[in-house]
């Protein structure tokens, strides 16, 4: 297929429940999304926990580009595109580290994030040969690392945009922000107070890269898919199931934003404690606690929970049992890299850490008894769809079409029950937004 | 040949004996077998490998029962394992996959003695190259170091500890559905 620009948005027709394959395996749409969508939107870089220390730094990703998520000396987080002006070495090839100056190894250009010595960071520092190669004719300020413009730290996940132009990140989260809250604060319902254990997840998948936001944006469809694990029990209380039971979890969507998630509506009672972790007698203890604290913290106030989400584009997170953040990051039309991120309160006791993490890790990632199913399910539909003839056949959205209420007290959302394609329905309008080329000032009316 | 010489021959005979029977019983999935193999107080730990600075090699594996890692289990959680690939709707082991483990530079680098000499534990050194190939055409290729800690119990071989640093720093694979 040839998709011609104006008609990206066509192959989405959300009314009628319906997406074109070509989504998922055209190449050129492919670069289009790369274009129009993951240089334009608010994308998840890291968490300020990966760099506690001045000159600290982290190489993450923005869609197809390799970035360093530095601290500078007074403390400021910056992203910086990862690749030398002079030859477009590339700077950082650790995962992780600490440097005062940024330093390349092909031609020697250095960078600092120093805000005393520069003025800029990321501005060039060092050039080997200055006075003598160059005669002292090069302009340092004009050749500075390529600084993303929009950088937030929310709650200590950072994020950001190369668009200039980009609405403010909560505009762009609008009342979503209460369920990524749900995950980030700390289970007494105290702002914040969240970290990621060490180690970020990386692995390969054969996939488009939307089947995992598609899939943790609420599809509680997929129940089918964990059947084995369920079957075996690796909750952390006793008996079947992979994780203890929710209660009144719905399917919430954000039609303007593109974000949603599976969770319970807003309340201002918090429900009576139900043992959570009971194989593990003092984590079960911890929960209890910080149950009551909770219940002491929030009084009346509005609280939501958050089973699963996503944030249009490539983030979801899982804000209970497991508690992790995960990123699809895109590699070409047919294969992703995923990343995750656990988190944990950073002041909770080792037990609770080792038991919450153990139990995250047999879940989730690569490994995890039921993450390595979803894996085989998104790399053969991915497979599946590619042949000439099969990529002719839309897919189907169509659960629960004409069924989504408004959601009273929550800016612009609905609800469509437990089990509903209502999410996919809003993520790939979104989608189709974002590759229209509209302006923010259509993507986020004010 | 000496006593002391023969002796630790023939031990490695026996360990190495053990570790390609370990794999024999991986790669006829006879998962259940493999399991009582493993001693009650197991840990089986498979750490992520990261890209360090030169002078931080300390930092390059992620930190036991501290960080994140690939695998991180106990008897109890490799139990449900293999109890997940019993139940015929693991669907990424749905057909099964077919897999070879190839263990080789195998090395005893410690042997603890019993009271009467013979050998009671032993630390293990070995490398693996494990070739899983899945349906039509997907093959992934895992290859690593392994550190065993071998237990003899009843006069038998068991696996106390095993440590598995897998040469990759991205995962090249979707996922791990084998053991190492």
């Amino acid at each position: 297929m040839k998709a011609q620009p104006e008609s990206y948005s066509s192959l989405v027709d959300a009314d009628q429940g319906i997406v074109s394959r070509e989504v998922f395996v055209n190449q050129e749409v492919f670069e289009q999304e790369i274009a129009r969508i993951f240089a334009r939107a608010w994308l998840f870089v890291g968490h300020e926990s990966l760099i506690p220390n001045p000159d600290d730094y982290f190489v993450s990703r923005m869609g197809m580009d390799s970035v360093i998520l530095t601290r500078d000396r007074q403390g400021n987080i910056h992203v910086l595109l990862n690749s030398c002006m002079h030859r477009g070495m590339k700077l950082c090839r650790h995962d992780q580290g600490n440097a005062r100056a940024l330093t390349c190894p092909y031609h020697g250009w250095s960078y600092s994030t120093d805000g005393q010595l520069v003025e800029t960071p990321g501005e060039l520092v060092g050039v080997p040969g200055l006075a003598t190669h160059y005669h002292g004719q090069l302009d340092k300020k004009a050749w500075g690392l390529v600084r993303c413009p929009n950088v937030v730290n929310y709650k200590g996940t950072i994020w950001a945009s190369w668009d200039k132009e980009a609405p403010p990140f909560l505009d762009y989260l609008g009342d979503m922000k209460h369920y990524l809250d749900a995950a980030l604060d700390h289970r007494d319902g105290r702002e914040g107070g969240s970290e990621v254990f060490g180690g970020v997840q990386k692995w390969r998948v054969k996939c488009n890269w939307k089947f995992a936001p598609e899939n943790f944006i609420g599809d509680m469809y997929h129940d089918i898919s964990h059947r084995s694990v369920d079957l075996v029990g690796i909750g952390p209380s006793v008996g079947k199931g992979r994780r203890d039971a929710s209660r009144r979890r719905m399917t919430i969507g954000f039609p303007g934003l593109g974000h949603g998630l599976l969770g319970q509506l807003p309340h201002t009672a918090e429900d009576d404690y139900v043992p959570l972790y009971t194989k593990h007698p003092e984590v079960e203890a911890y929960f209890r606690e910080i149950h009551a604290a909770r219940v002491r913290n929030l009084g009346d106030r509005m609280r939501v929970q958050t089973s699963v989400g996503t944030i249009f584009p490539n983030m979801s997170f899982h804000g209970r049992q497991p508690r992790t953040i995960a990123v699809f990051h895109p590699i070409s039309p047919t294969e992703m890299e995923m990343w995750r991120f656990y988190l944990v309160d950073k002041d909770a006791p080792q037990a609770v850490k080792d038991a919450t993490r153990h139990y995250y890790l047999r879940y989730s990632g690569p490994a995890g008894m039921t993450e390595s199913d979803d894996l085989e399910n998104w790399s053969y539909a991915t497979e599946a769809s590619k042949a000439p003839l099969a990529r002719q056949y839309a897919y189907n959205y169509q659960m629960g079409l004409g069924h989504a209420q408004p959601i009273e007290g929550l800016r612009g959302a609905v609800q469509s029950g437990d089990v509903s394609e209502e999410n996919q329905r809003i993520f790939y309008s979104r989608w189709a937004d974002f590759m229209a080329g509209k302006s923010w000032a259509d993507l986020i009316p004010g | 040949m000496d006593d002391t010489a023969l002796k630790a021959l023939l031990l490695h005979r026996e360990v190495e004996d053990f570790l390609l029977m370990e794999a024999d019983l991986l790669d006829d999935r006879r998962f259940a077998d493999w399991l009582a193999l493993c001693t009650d107080d197991i840990r089986y730990w498979m750490p992520m490998a990261r890209n360090v600075q030169f002078n931080k090699t300390a930092q390059e594996y992620t930190r036991e029962q501290m960080d994140t890692c690939w695998i991180d289990e106990g008897k109890e959680t490799l139990t449900q394992r293999v109890k997940q690939l019993a139940t015929g709707i693991h669907w990424a082991e749905e057909p099964q996959s077919r897999v070879s483990h190839l263990i080789t530079n195998i090395r005893i680098t410690e042997v603890t003695p019993d009271a009467a000499g013979n050998a009671a534990e032993v630390q293990v050194r070995s490398r693996f190259l494990v070739y899983r190939n899945r349906l039509h055409d997907e093959v992934d290729i895992y290859v690593g170091k392994r550190r065993d800690t071998l237990r003899k119990l009843d006069g038998a071989w068991k696996i106390a500890r095993r440590e598995i640093f897998l040469d990759q720093n991205v995962l090249l694979a979707k996922n791990i559905t084998t053991f190492f």
